[in-house]
């Protein structure tokens, strides 16, 4: 077709000529879509969804999620329990947004091919996730999850988790100078605690073994946001009389 | 009918236009060539992994035992081999050949261009190393580690001059319109990219994203989301949009209708992405939102299964003999398909039955191995005689590779819809005593092993048809006799 003023779609073909007017107006359209839904979310965590008495993963709880990113659990495992009856039987109560405030990257998941996880924090003891990450089908029989061996022989540096928390600070969590100092200190402290758990159950562990690191997260899991979740219940309750 | 000589002007793009401006041209084909054969290669690779990763579904010890090929590290290299290394070389395939004809131009930039090739393979092969040593962001389909994130970013900027400055060199007045799907594709996935990636280093492996919790899970699913969008739609319709006339050899049905679903489609799928997160604490507005605009994408998504489908009007009778054909339409409906059961799964209520289980992984498996694949298929099957100026080694193999992969994918999908019904049912199943049904979670995982056996044979399949046209494509090149560098084309005067 020639330009032909009075064909159907003359403005098109006009455009269909311009590569500038194209490619600005392509860019126009698809930038309305993502700033509306993503320039609000900057608000989300800071507002009346905060919930106190989250805190910042410690040192050995992030060198924990470190290696929970980089064992790709996600990929089989969720951590976002939706409100439903099901789900609050099998799991717990419903995520909260503020649960989350100190996750980068986030690990929401997208797949259940084992259970979720978000509220796994204090459901076992300690020596359960110890057997369980050698051999998940010790404590729970026909899993098809992958055995973690090494986690049992590699070990944390102070050093790599140092950098992490201050990358972390960088980037919003409230880590203070003392925190960035007390690093090495700190991993010794709390992965001493997960040793003695351990050896009151006759097990032998190392305590910078990057398994120590993998209970510590896992253990955190959800117990604050469900402490937060029964204060507010109950201060709302106590309000309401 | 005005619609239809308007659709065959604009689709007619072989044959010299009169705004062509005369003179010789000569195509640059071996950068086609390249980007054809390594889109074949990580085909394969992409395609193993898939089916290494379902075996480890189905049978634990085929994790080995060894830290780097646990699924945990090998699904992401799965995902990102097919997406990024095998969807994207045959994009990059399609655009490389098909905009050099309908704008009569050679790519501006052999430099650039070949620039873009070794850098999207030095990339890839990265990619290879680094994920299953577990160097990894954490974020689905973003799974590169910082210092590959900037290596993309540098090479599209290449691949994006390059691509712009051949439209302005054009010797064709109007851009059809495969050229305003790839331009899409340009444009957007740079700017998904680089604000779902911006993140604070810590060392050369491990990074943190600078936002948090469900702010870094919607930027993240709004990437997530439009990368099936942009990376794995827009541009697949600009090749569908350009082969499929060709070998249909029958004129894009409607050019009005291509209009209205290009604005549509590219306005209305970056509003989708929270439809990953429903019930989630996403807020809640954000999630409804996501939720109607997934719903109202099966207009535009229709508009072009419709536009393809159409433009076979004529030439179905071919369809009977012709194995690109069947590759194409099969194609185009499993593209209507998923993107009919795609808004249908962001329905709340439906989606709180079939989020986190393996009816996901069956939706994503009929688009990717239904439309993309076989678009794929049906583009190599055409374009290898044109380029290598001679006929498959094997030219019945390309109709045993369809049957292949039909059947596959029906065994594949099939059996994740019947075990995504399962385990999401059981979930949540309650009893007359207000209790779970099925409190044990392993006893719900072991009553799906039959299915993953089941989608293990059909993905199986599904890679035999790759080997196959592997294999096939090396022998149709060894034997190919010596080509001229260039085919030179005469444009009308």
């Amino acid at each position: 077709m020639s330009d032909d003023n009075n064909a159907p779609y003359y403005w098109h073909r006009k455009l269909e000529g311009n590569l500038g007017m194209f490619a600005v107006l392509t860019t126009v359209v698809i930038l309305i879509g993502a700033l509306v839904e993503i320039i609000p979310m900057f608000t989300v965590t800071a507002g009346p969804q905060a919930l106190a008495g989250v805190t910042p993963f410690t040192p050995l709880e992030q060198a924990g999620r470190d290696i929970y990113v980089r064992e790709g659990c996600y990929t089989c495992h969720s951590q976002m329990v939706r409100p439903t009856r099901a789900e609050l039987l099998r799991y717990g109560d419903w995520s909260r947004a503020g649960e989350f405030e100190y996750e980068h990257p986030f690990q929401l998941g997208s797949r259940r091919l084992g259970p979720d996880l978000h509220r796994v924090g204090g459901k076992y003891p300690d020596a359960w996730h110890y057997e369980h990450m050698r051999n998940p089908r010790s404590t729970s029989p026909g899993s098809v999850m992958p055995t973690y061996g090494w986690l049992y022989t590699q070990t944390i540096d102070p050093a790599d988790v140092t950098a992490s928390i201050k990358a972390l600070r960088a980037v919003g969590v409230p880590y203070t100078d003392a925190d960035v100092a007390g690093v090495a200190e700190q991993l010794k402290a709390q992965g001493g605690q997960i040793v003695q758990a351990l050896a009151s159950q006759g097990i032998k562990a190392s305590p910078d073994h990057e398994i120590i690191a993998m209970i510590a997260y896992l253990q955190k899991l959800g117990v604050q946001g469900r402490a937060a979740i029964k204060a507010q219940t109950a201060a709302q309750a106590a309000s309401a009389q | 009918m005005a619609t239809s000589s308007n659709a065959r002007t604009a689709s007619a793009a072989e044959i010299p236009l009169t705004t062509a401006v005369g003179g010789a041209v000569e195509y640059d084909e071996q950068i086609t060539k390249y980007f054809l054969t390594a889109a074949i290669i990580f085909g394969v690779v992409g395609m193993l992994v898939g089916v290494i990763i379902a075996l480890q579904i189905a049978w634990w010890p085929a994790n080995l035992g060894l830290q780097w090929t646990t699924f945990g590290r090998l699904r992401p290299l799965h995902t990102n081999a097919v997406i990024f290394a095998f969807g994207g070389n045959i994009v990059f395939t399609a655009i490389y050949y098909s905009m050099q004809r309908l704008l009569k131009v050679r790519m501006w930039s052999d430099a650039l261009s070949r620039f873009h090739f070794w850098g999207w393979q030095a990339i890839i092969v990265a990619a290879a190393v680094t994920l299953p040593l577990g160097l990894t962001q954490g974020k689905e389909y973003a799974e590169l580690i910082w210092p590959i994130d900037l290596a993309i970013a540098v090479v599209w900027v290449a691949f994006a001059i390059n691509f712009f400055a051949t439209i302005l060199v054009r010797r064709v007045q109007h851009m059809y319109v495969a050229i305003w799907f790839y331009m899409s594709f340009v444009i957007v996935i740079p700017v998904l990219h680089i604000v779902n990636s911006l993140a604070m280093p810590a060392t050369l492996g491990r990074s943190y994203p600078i936002y948090a919790g469900l702010t870094d899970g919607l930027v993240q699913w709004w990437y997530g989301h439009n990368a099936v969008g942009f990376f794995l739609t827009t541009p697949f319709l600009g090749l569908m949009y350009y082969f499929m006339p060709r070998a249909a050899e029958r004129p894009v049905f409607s050019y009005r209708l291509s209009i209205i679903h290009f604005w549509a489609l590219i306005f209305l799928y970056i509003w989708a992405g929270p439809h990953h997160l429903l019930y989630s604490a996403l807020p809640e507005w954000s999630q409804t939102l996501g939720m109607i605009f997934s719903i109202m994408l099966i207009a535009p998504s229709w508009g072009g299964m419709l536009n393809g489908l159409l433009t076979m009007k004529g030439a179905w009778h071919k369809v009977r003999t012709d194995p690109i054909l069947k590759f194409f339409v099969v194609a185009v409906s499993f593209y209507g398909m998923s993107t009919f059961e795609g808004p249908m799964m962001s329905i709340r209520a439906v989606n709180l039955l079939s989020h986190y289980t393996n009816w996901t992984i069956g939706h994503v498996h009929s688009g990717a191995l239904g439309w993309v694949g076989m678009v794929s298929f049906g583009m190599i099957y055409w374009l290898v005689p044109r380029l290598y100026r001679t006929d498959w080694a094997f030219p019945s193999w390309a109709t045993t590779h369809f049957w292949l992969g039909t059947i596959g994918i029906v065994l594949y999908t099939v059996s994740m819809w019947a075990a995504g019904l399962t385990e999401g049912l059981q979930w949540r199943a309650i009893d007359e005593a207000g209790q779970l049904k099925y409190p044990n979670f392993v006893n719900i995982v072991d009553q799906l092993q039959p299915f993953y056996w089941l989608r293990l044979v059909g993905g199986t399949m599904f890679l035999v048809g790759i080997v196959m046209l592997l294999i096939n494509y090396l022998a149709t090149v060894r034997g190919a006799a010596p080509t001229p560098a260039a085919r030179r084309v005469a444009a009308a005067a």
